[in-house]
């Protein structure tokens, strides 16, 4: 069973929604016992990244530790920016530190926020992107971004007048900036590889 | 390259699509859920739902046709009409819908553009705006509120420029002249509030051709172009419309 992380914040039941779409048995919830128990454990989040951290609380450090033992892990938007170290939005904060980086500022000079689909350059050693073409769009929603400095992790990069870090994977940990629930059909595979990952099953 | 979005838009009215003229005359236009999961399929790249119920149901109704879009449509929606607070937006955010818009509520009370950009991310919030073009100052255009029944004393383009700098992620620009007469939108107004903002504005209102479209992000500089009764009346289809843009040299997703 994987575990999509409730934390109160929006968005989610897409996600849910998204892999139950897929035939992927995945469940709400922040139960410790289930979530010690899940076969993977997905951390999405629609929020500001002070409130998504203070929200999340103790279920942060739970989390982690999971997430240091093996258990496959998957951040989306705001639950992947708390993979990394600190984050400057509306204050700073610390983030879960499970990969290196912090998150900034998009560099001034574009529309801020970074909305909308942009074009994916996807590597071929990068699991979640399994049998999807090389190139392509997926749905972003973010003002803030994570600058990479972890030497282990895999980043797949996107183009908004720099190389914005799109999705990385160190290990057993993956994330992802933009919205795979939201990403139509590649968005959807994205997923089932993950569930795939997780060793669950996927129509 | 961020690409140019195509977004159908769905007025929602006691359950069922609606699409009118400067926002009167309403036909119908079919079931909400089927036609988001249609447009979806047929490769939009967003979709915004906005209810035009006028009567104290709406707030159920509204909740209940986000769940159910959100079990069928794997792009991102916005979901707006008559939300007035930060825990309704909460609410229908967790029900599904990627971002909120607001319109009246905003003009009244300012505030709830920055508690929502505080709690949810200014992504998620969407500032509504219906203008109409002034009578008595030229290139100059008045905001509108409920439904547009409402004139006020408010210039559009120092409102957006107002709204954007309160919380608000985006600018959903409505020409109440042009709404629904498939002759263009306001590219003045359109270009004249994408120059106040540096967040997207979405053109609306007055889509009929192709060239429209192009017009819309070229001209009036629009992020993104909506659409309702060239694409509910199946005038073109949506994937008709990324392949005119992307043949005249715009960035889409196809």
């Amino acid at each position: 069973m994987l575990i999509v992380i409730d934390y109160n914040v929006g968005n989610v039941k897409s996600v849910c929604n998204a892999f139950r779409h897929i035939g992927c048995d995945a469940e709400l919830s922040r139960d410790h016992k289930k979530i010690e128990a899940a076969s993977a454990l997905v951390l999405p989040g629609v929020a500001a990244f002070g409130f998504a951290v203070n929200a999340l609380g103790d279920l942060g450090s739970f989390i982690k530790d999971l997430a240091l033992a093996g258990k496959p892990l998957l951040g989306i938007c705001v639950g992947y920016q708390m993979l990394f170290d600190t984050s400057c939005e509306f204050g700073s904060y610390k983030g879960l530190g499970l990969v290196s980086g912090n998150v900034v500022d998009i560099p001034p000079g574009r529309v801020v926020p970074h909305m909308g689909w942009n074009k994916v350059t996807l590597p071929k050693d990068m699991a979640l992107f399994e049998g999807i073409e090389a190139q392509k769009h997926f749905y972003f929603a973010h003002s803030f971004y994570a600058d990479v400095t972890d030497t282990a992790a895999k980043i797949a990069y996107t183009d908004y007048g720099f190389k914005l870090p799109a999705s990385i994977q160190k290990g057993n940990i993956y994330g992802t900036q933009f919205h795979p629930e939201k990403s139509s059909n590649q968005g959807l595979q994205v997923l089932r590889n993950f569930a795939q990952i997780a060793g669950e099953r996927s129509a | 390259m961020l690409a140019r979005r195509i977004i159908p838009c769905l007025d929602v009215k006691d359950g069922r699509v609606v699409k009118g003229i400067h926002f009167q005359n309403l036909r119908d236009a079919g079931d909400p859920v089927e036609l988001g999961a249609r447009y979806s399929d047929d490769g939009a790249d967003e979709l915004v739902f906005l209810d035009i119920t006028a009567t104290l149901r709406r707030r159920k109704t509204i909740v209940e046709l986000v769940r159910k879009v959100a079990e069928n449509v794997f792009i991102p929606f916005t979901v707006g009409g008559g939300i007035t607070s930060v825990e309704q937006m909460d609410e229908l955010l967790r029900c599904g819908a990627e971002k909120c818009s607001v319109n009246t509520a905003a003009v009244q009370n300012p505030d709830i553009l920055t508690k929502a950009a505080q709690r949810f991310g200014n992504q998620c919030v969407v500032l509504a705006i219906d203008a109409r073009r002034s009578k008595t100052k030229a290139d100059h255009w008045q905001v509108t509120v409920k439904a547009g029944t409402e004139a006020t004393d408010i210039d559009a383009v120092e409102w957006a420029a107002e709204g954007a700098k309160s919380g608000a992620g985006e600018i959903l620009l409505t020409s109440m002249d042009a709404d629904g007469t498939q002759q263009g939108y306001d590219i003045e107004l359109t270009r004249a509030v994408a120059d106040a903002v540096t967040i997207p504005v979405i053109a609306s209102g007055g889509a009929g051709t192709l060239e429209h479209l192009y017009d819309a992000i070229v001209k009036g500089r629009a992020e993104a172009v909506l659409m309702a009764s060239i694409t509910h009346f199946e005038n073109y289809t949506i994937n008709q419309m990324k392949q005119y843009l992307r043949d005249r040299g715009i960035a889409v997703n196809l």
